[in-house]
């Protein structure tokens, strides 16, 4: 294959990197954004997403699009619970302490993570695609699946937007990231909204997750890439800033697709984490991001 | 925290004679514990001081730092390599490795104190990440995963009248608590030093410290540098005394272990990191008999010791009924 | 009292935040062993304008200078170790450490350098200071036990043992009661007899009291500067402050 095409397969294998990073990273981001809690088990429910996957589609028997759509639905109701019950017994404890909740979401991060291990196993299981039309393109076949994936990503987080500009919810939550003693004193439930938002970040993992799973298998410690990738998109897209986020998981995504085909993965990620530190370091309100409140 | 206040010089007696003993027990261990525990608590004293460099920075100066891998893994590699390739003498390179491990918190700690809070934990994981990537990105040299033994004839000691075989289980143990030791009454007199009191005024109220004249910066960045160095210290004596220099030891979880251990056995207390040490690697010892999800146990002791038990076990007993306990 | 050269000196002094000028164009030239008053109304910008005389914030524009010396792009540690010490408005104490070990941070400070420094020396400076404010019966005592009025004494004990040559205090009196107010107009008229003070507060009974030069601020600026005699008798200052928040 010569360079054009090869550059167009490396693009496209980032859009749907990029695709599912950004469903993940805005989870993170709007965890981060309204409540200042930096999840680090937001990768856990990312992996606990694909997983339930699995185990839903292999309820169904007959079409893979029957198996596929359940999970779609029920794989992140069940994380969103999961995470739901982690914010009422642990974080809310804790008074939203941005340190103590660093910490004790790492520990959720480990019982998750090993709950799947003893219960699921350490093997790695696909989960059949809903379809497997291909697109044929002059120089290669494409997976359709993929572009679907995409798409639905693209529907997503343009629902997610509208969610919090265009409605009374996102109103609420807004209004809770700017200033929490005015909401509350404003009358706003800001506890109810904080359970809301960590369950809705998680669930929006937990959808990016089982959107992947066809692609790539079900395995226990999947999610550990998802929540570095997560942590860098959101820290050059500006801490809390959902526009940016976006923006950099483009970057990321694509950048990464681009830069693996061509270079050594480990070295790749190795000078992005580096850079991303550095970015974090000289500047902490992104590289897209206004000024940090 | 007393030390020069009024009552100081009972306390200090009290707190010295008390490290004495905990000193002389471990030494007693030696002849009283079975084979197997024997090498099991000499592994653990060089992870207690693992933990003790990390409370330096995280129980004494208050920086949460989610990257004390990397320290570890500089004095692990920092040894291990130059044996490994080139043949280096054991004491060069135990050196060389509490060296890199200095180096590398100098370099982490100009960048990193830049931020702080939540940012300084990213921060310092995300350096740790690009250290434990960098293990593998050198796999010519390192192995990655399958890691690096060192044979019988790399870890012989031969210093004039001196000769120690660090394969010998007794020369193990004897080197591990004297390292131990040296670094716990290191410990204990950088608590109790004017520094000290520093480093507790910097994680009490930074801004106030700092309009008493104090150069906060620079006392933070020397924390790092000291908590560096003794990280790398436990891990350069880990891979030369065990014989083993493997990526595992730069991941995430290595990072995440010394800050339990710490948490459990009491933040900011001198003995804190040997219990929390010694509690841990016991619990887990225990249920890695029929539990394959072991870790599940350091999830749940993360949440429950944040939840209920902040102050661990002896910031809990000093709060209680030993108030003099350093 | 007055000498020839004043001990700080500010020119032109600026700062912003986002669009409000908090400090705007202020000259101020305070002499040694004067007791200067700074008051204004809230928002005025006086604890802006001593955050930019101690370090804790850096100015826009404008110059700083220190006994003669430029100290404006010193940060603030060093401006401590030359001479000037501050007092936060907000208490702001070790709430874990004991009084005695609150005060030895500064003494130590104060005492770093010096080769042959005895740890009686210590004792007997963090003694000093804690005697000087009254609490040198509680130097044991857990400074967030301590009650209100002593945390705050406490917190002049720190500034006082850094032997300042200028002293900032920040709304001292803030939250005493009268007669712990008696005591700390005494005190203070004790440290002035050693270094030079300038001191935010919104009590005017304490400031016509101790003042010797009164430096009244308005939206930002410089609105008159005078003896508390001129000050009471300005009618500028009248309208914009005395009339409206106190009764003089």
């Amino acid at each position: 294959m010569s360079f054009g095409p090869h550059l167009l397969l490396a693009t496209l294998e980032g859009l749907v990197t990029a695709a599912v990073l950004a469903l993940t990273a805005l989870g993170l981001s709007l965890v981060f954004g309204v409540m200042r809690v930096v999840n680090v088990a937001h990768g856990e429910f990312f992996m606990l997403g694909a997983v339930l996957a699995w185990a839903f589609s292999t309820l169904v028997t007959g079409h893979p699009a029957l198996g596929f759509l359940l999970a779609l639905v029920l794989s992140p109701l069940v994380v969103g619970l999961v995470a739901l019950v982690a914010e009422r017994l642990v974080l809310r404890r804790l008074n939203y302490n941005p340190e103590s909740t660093i910490v004790a979401t790492i520990g959720l991060l480990y019982i998750i993570q090993q709950s799947v291990l003893t219960f699921y196993g350490p093997e790695a299981r696909p989960v059949v695609a809903p379809f497997s039309y291909r697109i044929m393109l002059p120089w290669f076949g494409y997976s359709g699946y993929k572009l679907f994936v995409i798409a639905a990503s693209i529907a997503l987080i343009a629902a997610t937007w509208l969610v919090l500009t265009r409605t009374r919810i996102g109103l609420v939550m807004r209004a809770t990231q700017y200033d929490r003693e005015t909401a509350q004193s404003f009358g706003i439930p800001v506890d109810r909204v904080y359970a809301g938002v960590f369950a809705l970040g998680a669930m929006l993992a937990a959808v990016a997750a089982v959107l992947i799973v066809p692609i790539q298998q079900a395995h226990y410690l999947m999610g550990l890439d998802p929540l570095l990738l997560s942590f860098i998109v959101v820290i050059i897209g500006g801490l809390g800033s959902l526009r940016g986020t976006v923006v950099a998981a483009l970057l990321i995504g694509v950048s990464d697709g681009v830069i693996s085909v061509f270079f050594s993965p480990t070295l790749a990620k190795m000078l992005a984490t580096f850079l991303v530190a550095m970015v974090l370091v000289f500047r902490p309100q992104g590289l897209f991001g206004t000024t940090a409140r | 925290m007393s030390g020069h206040a009024p009552d100081g010089a009972g306390s200090a007696s009290k707190a010295w004679a008390l490290h004495a003993v905990v000193i002389l027990g471990l030494l007693s261990l030696h002849v009283l514990l079975p084979d197997y525990h024997h090498g099991i608590a000499a592994r653990i004293m060089v992870l207690a001081v693992f933990a003790m460099g990390y409370n330096l920075l995280f129980g004494y100066t208050g920086l949460l730092s989610l990257g004390h891998a990397m320290f570890f893994a500089a004095g692990l590699y920092g040894a291990g390599l130059p044996v490994y390739h080139l043949g280096w003498s054991v004491p060069v390179a135990f050196a060389t490795g509490i060296a890199c491990g200095g180096l590398l918190a100098l370099a982490v700690g100009v960048l990193a104190l830049r931020t702080t809070g939540v940012a300084f934990m990213i921060v310092t994981m995300m350096f740790s990440q690009v250290a434990y990537l960098m293990i593998y990105w050198l796999g010519d040299w390192t192995r990655g995963d399958e890691g690096l033994t060192l044979s019988r004839s790399e870890r012989i000691v031969e210093l004039g009248p001196i000769f120690l075989d660090l394969t010998d289980r007794d020369t193990r143990f004897l080197l591990a608590w004297a390292l131990f030791s040296a670094v716990l009454v290191l410990t204990v007199f950088i608590a109790r030093s004017p520094f000290g009191r520093v480093l507790v005024a910097i994680r009490e109220n930074e801004e106030r410290t700092r309009m008493l004249g104090y150069n906060a910066f620079a006392n933070k960045l020397s924390a790092v540098v000291l908590s560096g160095l003794v990280c790398a210290m436990a891990g350069a004596a880990y891979g030369l005394l065990f014989g083993y220099v493997g990526a595992t030891f730069g991941s995430i979880q290595y990072s995440i272990l010394p800050l339990l251990w710490v948490l459990l056995g009491g933040a900011a207390t001198t003995l804190g990191p040997l219990i929390g040490t010694y509690f841990m690697f016991y619990i887990v010892d225990f249920t890695q008999g029929f539990l394959r999800a072991y870790m599940l146990l350091v999830g749940v002791a993360l949440i429950l010791l944040v939840l209920f038990f902040p102050k661990g076990i002896l910031g809990t007993i000093r709060e209680r009924w030993l108030k003099w306990l350093p | 009292m007055a000498a020839l050269t004043p001990l700080l000196v500010t020119r032109d002094l600026r700062r912003a935040f986002g669009g409000l000028k908090a400090v705007d164009g202020v000259d101020i030239a305070v002499m040694p062993g004067e007791v200067r008053a700074i008051i204004g109304p809230n928002g005025a910008g006086k604890t802006t304008l001593v955050s930019l005389i101690c370090g804790r914030i850096a100015p826009g524009s404008g110059t700083i200078r220190f006994d003669g010396e430029d100290i404006t792009a010193l940060p603030a540690h060093l401006r401590v170790r030359r001479g000037i010490a501050y007092t936060f408005q907000i208490t702001s104490i070790f709430a874990n450490l004991t009084a005695y070990d609150n005060v030895a941070l500064p003494v130590h400070r104060r005492l770093a350098g010096r080769d042959n420094m005895h740890p009686r020396q210590l004792r007997e400076a963090v003694m000093q200071a804690l005697d000087r404010v009254g609490l040198a019966g509680r130097a044991g005592t857990t400074a967030g036990t301590l009650a209100y009025g002593h945390q705050r004494l406490l917190e002049v004990a720190m500034g006082l043992a850094l032997q300042p040559r200028l002293l900032i205090l920040d709304e001292p009196t803030q939250g005493l009661s009268d007669g712990e107010i008696d005591n700390f107009i005494a005190l203070v008229r004790d440290i002035a007899r050693q270094a030079t003070v300038l001191l935010i507060e919104h009590n005017m009974p304490v400031v016509m009291e101790l003042a010797d030069r009164i430096t009244v601020l308005n939206f930002g600026k410089v609105l008159a500067e005078g003896t508390p005699d001129e000050i009471r008798r300005n009618a500028e200052v009248q309208a914009a402050y005395l009339g409206s928040t106190a009764d003089v």
